[in-house]
């Protein structure tokens, strides 16, 4: 009955998240007296694959199969499926990014699974078996019960501490074939952001809204996430008129974020917009209203003109960052 | 070719979200009911499809699990142009539930293409889409933003980690659809109200699915502590609280 983690590598690497995983991964093992078995597919190699064993994976398996040059849902939810029942896992951990809302569902079904997504803590009991999720889109948390001996998690980004837990597991490797003709798709096209943090990998996120008054005021906004470190994001409004690029847009209908450090400029805080950044662990809010919703949910503010303010601020970050 | 479009009906975006007193349910009092954001995109694109005699899509369907009472929601899909609408009359007990029920109209009636939302926004679950597929066992795309058609082929969008992938494929398919796959969602015209009225809502009884997990009960999120304000003539003060106090950067 063991805990079975799904790390994805991204060109051979591995990122905080998938350390976060395996974290999640070998505390619920503990909670279930059982051990982690982590696996990724394709392109991971020898030291970075011991990498997994650090936060706790007392089996890595590297998956490789000819077949396959790219993520095929089926076939990739077919392969973790087979390695499930060989395993005798218990519990089949995902993270909730596009690759495992893509692959958790369908490994719950070929398992007859109860799946949870979006699950952000710890079961609070693992008979019955209940997970924390996020729900109504920030406004509510669901405690789910799920009833079946096989189960499915998706765990929310950023909201479990990696932790040291060396285990010294050696990598194996395991070659895997599948029906060639059950692959109905070929990729056309590639296209990689270059350059910038990703922004769903990024710990700081700058963000503007309508507030900005125009695209050519960006610059001391991507100045001061430049010099934090950080990514920049956007209101819906900025990248409906072209402000910004689309992958910047973050709420309900874009990008759900969880940075440690989110500050929004020129926002006022609408329930759409906050569905999208309010599992952040800090926010930081400039306005000129004093009375913006953004306020209510901000732990820091400043009632201030975002073109004075931003400037003063990429002053300040600049020196500290000198010394 | 035939689009299935799955629809969830959903408490509009704005509304204060409260529970019953055991907190095991959604108090449903003064609520709004919508099309999920997603679904009604969704919904657009399919529309669109279908309005280019190119991309040879002849017909949209709606598809809701549900009470009888949220056929006003499929109402409005009818008036924003569906062809028609099938509802199985069953309470969504999960995700598990649904997509058994969607596979079984899929089954029965045959589509090309089947449109999910990449969530609801009430349970956030990104699950029915991969979950109807496999059920079905054909190949299911995620995070798409966008479905164009080209001589009859398939061509999508999907979003990964830090970039896109542009990939061809074959019907039938599922695709879990995000931003970007329609500008803006379609609404409906005075016509459309009025011959939705006329349009048949195709009423099937549930197929034997048992649901996999259940709700406990519903937690709003604890409230943040009261906003700490910094005087905008030295914002040196915000930085020092972020590095000292908070320990963010
Ligand atoms: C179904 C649905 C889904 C939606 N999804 C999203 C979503 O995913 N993401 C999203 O963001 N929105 C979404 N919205 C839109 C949302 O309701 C708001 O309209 C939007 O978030 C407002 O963007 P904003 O804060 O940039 O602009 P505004 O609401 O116009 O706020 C601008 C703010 O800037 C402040 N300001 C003005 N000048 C300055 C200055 N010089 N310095 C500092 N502050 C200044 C103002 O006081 C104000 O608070 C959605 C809406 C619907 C109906």
């Amino acid at each position: 009955m063991s805990v079975l983690v799904f790390t994805e590598n991204w060109d051979g690497k591995f990122k905080r998240l998938s350390f976060e995983l395996v974290s999640y991964a070998s505390s619920l093992a503990g909670m279930l007296n059982t051990s982690v078995t982590a696996v990724t597919i394709g392109k991971a190699e020898g030291d970075e694959l011991k990498k997994l064993g650090e936060f706790g994976a007392d089996r890595i398996l590297n998956i490789t199969c000819p077949q396959l040059s790219f993520l095929d849902n089926r076939a990739y939810a077919t392969i973790i499926s087979e390695v499930a029942r060989k395993e005798n896992s218990g519990v089949i951990l995902f993270s909730n990014n596009n690759t495992g809302k893509a692959l958790a569902p369908r490994v719950a079904v070929r398992l007859k699974a109860g799946m949870a997504s979006g699950v952000n803590g710890l079961p609070s009991g693992v008979e019955p078996f209940v997970v924390r999720k996020r729900a109504f889109s920030g406004n509510a948390f669901a405690h789910v019960v799920i009833k079946t001996p096989y189960k499915v998690i998706t765990l929310a980004q950023n909201s479990f501490e990696p932790a040291s837990r060396p285990t010294g597991a050696i990598p194996e490797e395991m070659e895997v074939s599948i029906d060639g003709s059950s692959v109905k798709a070929s990729i056309l096209e590639t296209q990689k952001q270059t350059g910038r943090i990703v922004l769903t990998d990024a710990d700081i996120v700058v963000s503007g809204g309508r507030g900005m008054r125009s695209p050519d005021n960006w610059g001391p906004l991507v100045e001061l996430a430049t010099l934090l470190g950080g990514a920049t994001a956007c209101s819906r409004p900025v990248s409906d008129e072209g402000w910004r690029p689309h992958e910047e847009h973050t709420g309900q209908t874009g990008k759900i974020i969880a940075p440690n450090l989110y500050i929004a400029v020129g926002i006022s805080g609408a329930t759409q917009h906050l569905a999208g950044v309010s599992a952040s662990k800090y926010i930081v809010a400039i306005n000129t209203d004093k009375d913006a919703p953004i306020f209510e949910t901000a732990q820091y503010g400043i009632v201030g003109d975002a073109m004075k303010v931003l400037p003063k601020l990429v002053e300040t970050v600049r020196n500290i960052r000198k010394h | 070719m035939k689009i299935l479009v799955c629809i969830s009906n959903v408490p509009d975006t704005t509304t204060k979200i409260k529970f019953t007193g055991d907190n095991k349910f959604l108090d449903t009092t003064g609520i709004q009911w919508v099309i999920n954001p997603w679904d009604e995109l969704s919904l657009t694109r399919a529309l669109e499809l279908k309005d280019d005699p190119k991309s040879g899509v002849k017909s949209v369907t709606v598809l809701h699990v549900g009470g009888a009472g949220s056929e006003p929601t499929i109402r409005k899909a009818l008036a924003i142009g569906a062809d028609d609408a099938v509802r199985v009359n069953a309470e969504p007990s999960d995700a598990y539930f649904v997509a058994g029920q969607i596979a079984e109209i899929v089954n029965r009636e045959k589509y090309d293409i089947i449109l999910c939302g990449i969530e609801s926004s009430d349970y956030n679950g990104s699950e029915v889409g991969g979950m109807t597929a496999e059920f079905l066992d054909i190949p299911s795309f995620s995070s798409v933003s966008a479905i164009m058609i080209e001589g009859g082929a398939p061509v999508l969008t999907r979003e990964i980690d830090g970039g896109k992938e542009i990939i061809a494929t074959e019907c039938p398919f599922v695709a879990v659809v995000q931003k970007g796959i329609a500008k803006e969602p379609r609404i409906a015209s005075m016509r459309g109200i009025m011959s939705a009225r006329s349009k048949q809502i195709r009423v099937f009884e549930p197929v034997q699915v048992e649901a996999l997990t259940e709700i406990d009960a519903f937690e709003k999120p604890q409230p943040r502590a009261a906003c700490k304000f910094v005087d905008p003539e030295n914002p040196a003060e915000l930085i020092d609280l972020l590095q000292n106090e908070a320990k963010v950067i």
